[in-house]
């Protein structure tokens, strides 16, 4: 099932700091490691487009990690191998994310210079103390210069992470938090607003196994959330997945490929890519990856139709509109109620689905639920 | 059989003084054995044994020593457990024997189960003389120890051999006294067989093996044997003695000598620890005294914690029971848990046991209910019932009185701890009967206590209370009187027959509510609001909520993370799929057991 599209990811592992709660794979390095990782991501990518020559890229992400704390002429370097390797698409959506401590005028030039036009800025909050709390490198001043900056470089298309559910933060911080983003001049039309996980092997996870994470209680957390979704549609935002809100149009094509089965390339040191209905991930280790970035993909999942419908349900029930039972039909030829009927019509009477217009969605409850739901599906 | 050249005796000690390592040495140094021969422990054969310091099961050795009298004496060791939970196969043991070697530690000198084991020997009549072991350690205090045996204990120490069992150091003195000590046995082999049996194993080729030793008369290959309890009656196949892990056999048995008898016999049940055997056409005219029905004094409900297992676990448990006839079972059924066992025990420690062998030796995973001891109901129809589980308990209309097991426990502690242990005593509703300073600094306190205030966290209490320097024995003293009811829980207003049990009125509302809140921690949330309550007889006397699940969402999902958040959903599929469903409320596993430990000092 070759589509005539397919997304691209790049991977940059390193940031200054790692902060306490991350469990991406990233790490700080000198500036040596850094110039020949870049080296060995163009390798990689030139093999990639050698690969799938057929199809075009509708979307590029750089992520990490933290992709500004590359110089700018190393992103430079990558967007020209991007360009050389592959199809781009003329209206791609092109996103580089970004460490309010690490931007520079130069370097945002520089990337709108090669063809981002999507920038992503981890803020998580607009007080210092919990800034620290997470282990953040930046103040909110940092972001306000930075995002000032990205604003007038000539990106319309910002996006700013947050993030509820934090230590020592309360319902009012977390208010004062949305609002103040939401007020910025121009406003971003994009907010990633995420309760905060705590992943083992992080530092919040050994603190937390210690007792010395003091977190908000559950309650409190929902509260936030819910505060979350209130304060957001107020400001025109529309909630389109579980923890992603935009403004109209503006919601992030890339991650919603992940939601809805579009295939993708994982470039870089533990990259995962989607490809053919398979899904695989590059080394995490940085040796064999510069050594040979394109041999090091490993196969983790073939996934039969079983597999398929099941990735269908739980990662289409992330988004706000819900699963279409036509587009169901329509890979699998089959009814969606034939295979899921009796977990759908149990979830609808427990309130945590409801289907409307061929689509089957989670209420507001199921979205504070999501995994019991998904649970059923796999 | 020169009788005059036989010594049957065994070592008694309390926990860690040594005693398995003594045996070992006696072993090696009367040279039946080559060293590379030794097991390192070769009484205690069973991992689980050597990996608790304990030994479950009583066995018996004979080895050869040629004393400096230029003799040769046959020494039959016989071990015996050392665990209160075990003291009937103690006593049987020891009436095996002429006499005894204490081991006592010198560096931690005369401690309660010393004691208790001490008396139950001389109870005996058995000679019991003194060494003094791990006189090598710095700490090592050997002329107070001898003081504190000569007067706690009353019996001679001064001359008693300084030995270190680890080190070898010593041992010819002990093989000495042992010859010295120890009287010959008596009896006449002339006379109607008459033999105590003192243990038994199931051995699937020659079937039951029992192990004797004969008082009067001999036995040999096809004689007729009967054992005067159980009445089963069969030809002798084999008698032989007790190399070291192996069983040598022998021409005959007679007076005086320790041994084993095989008689293609099928189960252990007909051949009761206790038991007399005498021969079928010559019967002796009267048992041994001593016999006593072994009975099971706390019992639990055991469960497979996949219900699939059943089979298994029942296999598991009668193979169990072939090697251990005083385990005792039968099939039950419970709403919460689905077919299982209620299981009866000789004490704590043997349920520990049974439980540890059913799990690691044959890989189940189980679930427990609370451990109950055996209550006597008095109905108003003037009948009486053993209650061994609480859910069988009758309608109170129907109860006349109730009565409950009581103890005589002897706790031995250093004086700075006595208050905390009296008052744990107390709390667990004790009567002081006495305390003595059995030396500077150490005191002897004893308590009655009903048997079901010790068998949930008691020793670890104790513990806790003492740092570690509380020795603790007990023995049933029998039955009284006691104002008991029925606890019961209600998770959604249901109620959970596994988390019944039987508690003394006046705690009923505390343990209730420590069942709650422990219960309230245990249960996961659900996507509604569930109450859970303690009752006694309908009315409510504690209640915990375990509020409606609020959250239950994966934050982040994108490229990378697909397979691990796949993943997660799986493991959380399974981990509900290992839950009790009660109503619509599912229970954890652990929630059963997690309900045991209530005491808050822990």
């Amino acid at each position: 099932m070759s589509e005539q599209f397919i997304e691209l990811y790049i991977h940059i592992p390193f940031c200054v700091r790692k902060c306490l709660y991350c469990d991406f794979l990233s790490f700080a390095a000198d500036d040596v490691t850094k110039e020949k990782y870049v080296d060995a991501l163009c390798r990689e990518l030139e093999c990639m487009g050698e690969e799938r020559r057929d199809a075009s890229l509708s979307s590029v992400f750089i992520g990490g990690g933290t992709p500004s704390v590359l110089p700018a002429d190393h992103i430079r370097r990558i967007m020209d191998c991007v360009r050389e390797s592959f199809c781009l698409q003329s209206d791609a959506e092109i996103t580089i994310e970004c460490n309010p401590g690490t931007v520079t005028d130069e370097k945002l030039r520089t990337y709108r210079e090669c063809g981002i036009n999507r920038i992503s800025f981890g803020l998580q909050s607009v007080h210092d103390d919990e800034l620290k709390t997470l282990g953040r490198i930046h103040s909110f001043g940092d972001f306000l210069a930075g995002y000032r900056s990205a604003v007038n470089a000539g990106f319309t298309n910002i996006n700013v992470d947050l993030m509820s559910g934090c230590p020592g933060q309360t319902e009012g911080s977390w208010r004062e938090t949305l609002e103040k983003v939401c007020s910025l001049d121009p406003a971003p039309v994009h907010i990633s607003a995420y309760s905060l996980i705590v992943e083992d092997g992080t530092p919040f996870g050994e603190m937390y196994e210690d007792g010395d994470l003091i977190l908000p209680d559950e309650d409190t957390d929902r509260s936030m959330y819910h505060l979350t979704s209130e304060i957001l549609s107020h400001y025109g935002y529309e909630r389109y997945e579980i923890s992603n809100y935009s403004k109209k149009g503006f919601e992030c094509r890339h991650n919603k490929g992940y939601w809805t089965g579009t295939e993708y390339f994982g470039a870089g040191l533990d990259a995962a890519s989607y490809l053919d209905k398979k899904r695989y991930v590059n080394t995490s280790d940085m040796d064999s990856y510069l050594r040979d970035p394109a041999g090091v993909r490993v196969l983790v999942e073939s996934l039969g139709k079983s597999d398929l419908m099941g990735e269908f349900m739980i990662l289409g029930l992330r988004l706000t509109k819900g699963v279409s039972g036509s587009e169901f039909t329509e890979r699998f030829g089959a009814d969606i109620h034939d295979i899921y009927g009796k977990e759908i019509a149990r979830f609808v009477k427990e309130g945590l689905l409801e289907e409307e217009g061929g689509y089957i969605r989670l209420t507001e409850r199921g979205l504070d639920l999501a995994n019991r739901v998904m649970q059923a599906f796999i | 059989m020169d009788k005059s050249l036989i010594r049957n005796f065994c070592i008694v000690a309390h926990i860690d003084h040594g005693k398995s390592t003594l045996a070992d040495r006696i072993i090696e140094k009367t040279g039946l054995l080559t060293a590379r021969e030794m097991q390192e422990q070769v009484l205690d054969n069973m991992d689980l044994e050597r990996e608790r310091g304990i030994t479950i099961k009583s066995q018996a050795v004979r080895t050869v020593y040629k004393a400096r009298d230029g003799k040769e004496y046959i020494f039959n060791l016989i071990d015996t457990p050392g665990h209160v939970d075990f003291n009937y196969e103690v006593s049987r043991s020891l009436a095996a024997c002429d006499g005894a070697i204490l081991v006592v530690d010198a560096a931690q000198g005369v401690e309660a189960q010393t004691l208790a084991n001490v008396y139950l020997a001389l109870d005996h009549n058995l000679d019991v003389f003194p060494v003094i072991n791990k006189i090598d350690l710095p700490s090592a205090e050997p002329q107070r120890v001898k003081d504190e045996i000569e007067d706690v204990i009353g019996i001679e120490a001064q001359d008693a051999p300084l030995i270190s069992a680890k080190n070898g150091i010593g041992i010819e003195e002990v093989l000495e006294a042992v010859v010295s000590k120890i009287p010959a046995p008596t009896g006449d082999e002339n006379a109607p067989l008459q033999a105590l049996i003192f243990d038994s194993l199931y051995d699937s080729y020659k079937g039951v093996i029992v192990f004797v030793r004969v008082m009067n008369g001999t036995v040999k290959k096809g004689t007729k044997i009967l054992m005067m309890a159980t009445g089963a009656s069969e030809e002798v196949v084999e008698v032989g003695y007790f190399g070291a892990g192996r069983f040598i056999p022998c021409d005959e048995l007679s007076a005086g000598m320790v041994g084993y008898i095989t008689a293609s016999i099928k189960t252990l049940s007909e051949t009761a620890v206790g038991d007399t055997v005498t021969e079928a056409d010559n019967p002796c005219s009267e048992p041994l005294p001593g016999y006593k029905q072994v009975q099971p004094v706390v019992y639990c409900g055991v469960y497979p914690a996949d219900s699939a297992k059943y089979e298994d676990l029942k296999e598991a448990l009668e193979k169990l029971q072939l090697n251990d006839a005083s385990l005792f079972y039968e099939p039950e059924t419970s709403l919460a848990l689905g077919f299982g066992f209620r299981c009866g025990f000789l004490g704590l420690l043997h349920l520990d046991i049974i439980q540890e062998r059913l799990e690691r030796e044959y890989d189940l995973d189980l679930v427990t209910t609370a451990p109950s001891v055996v209550y006597k109901i008095y109905k108003t129809d003037g009948t009486v019932i053993d209650l061994t589980n609480p859910s069988n308990l009758p309608d109170p209309s129907e109860i006349e009185h109730m009565e409950e097991p009581i103890v005589n426990a002897e706790i031995m502690v250093t004086k700075d701890f006595v208050g905390s242990i009296m008052e744990l005593c107390q709390q667990r509703r004790g009567r002081y009967i006495s305390m003595e300073y059995i030396e500077a600094g150490r005191a002897l306190i004893k308590y009655e206590l009903p048997l079901n205030e010790i068998i949930y966290d008691f020793f670890d209490a104790l513990k806790s209370r003492s740092r570690g320097y509380a020795s603790f024995d007990y023995d049933l003293k029998g039955y009284e009187k006691s104002s008991l009811v029925k606890l019961d829980i209600l998770i959604n207003k249901e109620q959970v027959d596994a988390l019944s049990f039987i508690v003394h009125a006046d705690s009923a509302y505390e343990r209730g509510r420590k069942m709650c809140e422990k219960l309230k921690d245990e249960i996961p949330r659900h996507l509604f609001e569930i109450p859970i309550q303690a009752c006694v007889g309908g009315r409510v006397i504690a209640r915990e909520t375990v509020k409606a699940m609020r959250k239950d969402v994966l934050a982040k999902c994108y490229g990378g993370d697909i397979t691990r958040k796949k993943k997660l959903l799986e493991k959380q599929k399974e981990g509900k799929k290992r839950m009790r469903q009660v109503g619509s409320v599912e229970i954890p596993q652990s929630a059963f057991m997690s309900v045991l430990k209530l005491d808050d000092d822990n």
